[in-house]
């Protein structure tokens, strides 16, 4: 299963998970009480900037993940154009993008197995009040699992459906999908009681 | 206990696999993923406790930084985006929706299916989505409610479905759904 983590090894990837979760936490809410809009205007610059350190490629994935939110700054500026108060709706698009691109920026530099030590540090204190925090991973691992297993037999009961039929595969594959993957789930179940358990 | 836990992580990873379906066009040509249906089915088939918890397995996987929202989005971004409140309110709806699933035990099981997910999958992630829409974008409730309104059609579309297929499990695997058991 493909993470969001960037391939491009930057300086940022050997920080510590938990102090770049910590500064992006700070980061957003200090983005909510600023309110001048060159300072915004600045701050995004600047994350963009940041972009720009690690080198081309590194960028050009990070600007590709804010793509999807063009639609909502057009809207907000629009929005405000009408409302004749074009100074908030900049300041509103701007605050989105920079914690947007705030929040990528750490998942892009950040490990999944690192970001699993931060929820198990997380989940520690819940162990004295009797949550058995190992089936937490052990759930997590078997999603990351399932999920391209799932999508593959998704796949094979589409063109199992091609090959019967000349209509388009509808919802008509969802109940045999879900039934599929609710074998599935007894199976390993069966599979982790003989290995003994959880 | 096995047995909870591997149901739990198969519908996390059926509401990932939902969302990896291309989007059906709607014919106002409004986009509509499959991936809120996974959430529906969650609270229709595992009930409230189980279907809230498979989804919040799934959402935090997504915080970690997994490409399994519709679309491939994924990482720490979509909790800033003005759609994180309907991330955030993905488990509550499976919560709501098992929970009213599980009130309507007397009810023919694929209209109760359907009904909890309009309540659950719709009414309550509405409410907590617009939330966040606000928040983000400082809008009030009534422009809110006409941008993201559009979407609205869809998801009744999917909450039927939801009945239908949580009726269908039914009858196919009847000691899986563990709303009805």
């Amino acid at each position: 299963m493909i993470s969001l983590t960037s391939p491009v090894e930057t300086r940022a990837h050997r920080w510590p998970a938990a102090v770049k979760l910590g500064a992006l936490a700070m980061a957003t809410v200090g983005l909510f009480t600023l309110q001048d809009v060159l300072l915004h205007a600045g701050c995004l610059v600047a994350v963009l900037l940041v972009y720009l350190l690690p080198g081309q490629v590194f960028f050009r994935a990070g600007l590709g993940r804010l793509r999807g939110l063009w639609i909502f700054a057009v809207l907000i500026i629009g929005w405000h154009l009408v409302t004749s108060d074009l100074v908030a709706g900049v300041v509103i698009a701007c605050r989105m993008a920079t914690a947007v691109a705030l929040a990528n920026l750490v998942t892009m530099t950040t490990r999944l197995s690192d970001m699993m030590a931060v929820v198990r540090w997380l989940l520690a204190p819940l162990r004295p009040l009797g949550v058995k925090t190992a089936r937490v991973e052990l759930a997590m691992a078997l999603v990351i699992r399932f999920t391209p297993v799932l999508a593959l037999k998704g796949q094979m009961l589409t063109q199992a459906w091609r090959a019967r039929s000349r209509r388009r595969p509808g919802w008509r594959i969802l109940v045999p999908f879900a039934v599929l993957a609710i074998d599935d789930a007894e199976r390993v179940a069966e599979a982790l009681r003989a290995r003994g358990g959880v | 206990m096995e047995r909870n836990i591997a149901l739990i992580a198969v519908f996390a990873a059926l509401v990932a696999a939902l969302g990896l379906l291309p989007p059906l066009m709607l014919a106002s040509g409004i986009p509509v993923t499959a991936q809120s249906l996974g959430v529906m089915l969650c609270g229709t088939v595992l009930g409230a406790r189980r279907g809230g918890l498979a989804v919040l397995l799934f959402v935090a996987l997504v915080a970690l930084g997994l490409p399994l929202l519709s679309g491939g989005r994924g990482g720490l971004g979509v909790f800033a985006s003005p759609t994180a409140g309907f991330v955030v309110g993905f488990p509550i709806a499976a919560f709501a929706t098992g929970f009213v699933m599980e009130r309507l035990s007397r009810m023919n099981i694929g209209v109760a299916a359907g009904l909890a997910s309009v309540l659950g999958g719709i009414v309550v992630l509405y409410i907590i989505g617009m939330l966040g829409f606000m928040l983000v974008l400082s809008k009030g409730p009534v422009e809110t409610l006409m941008i993201l309104g559009v979407y609205i059609p869809g998801d009744l579309i999917k909450a039927v479905l939801a009945g239908v297929i949580t009726a269908g499990l039914a009858r196919a695997r009847p000691q899986s759904v563990l709303s009805r058991s």
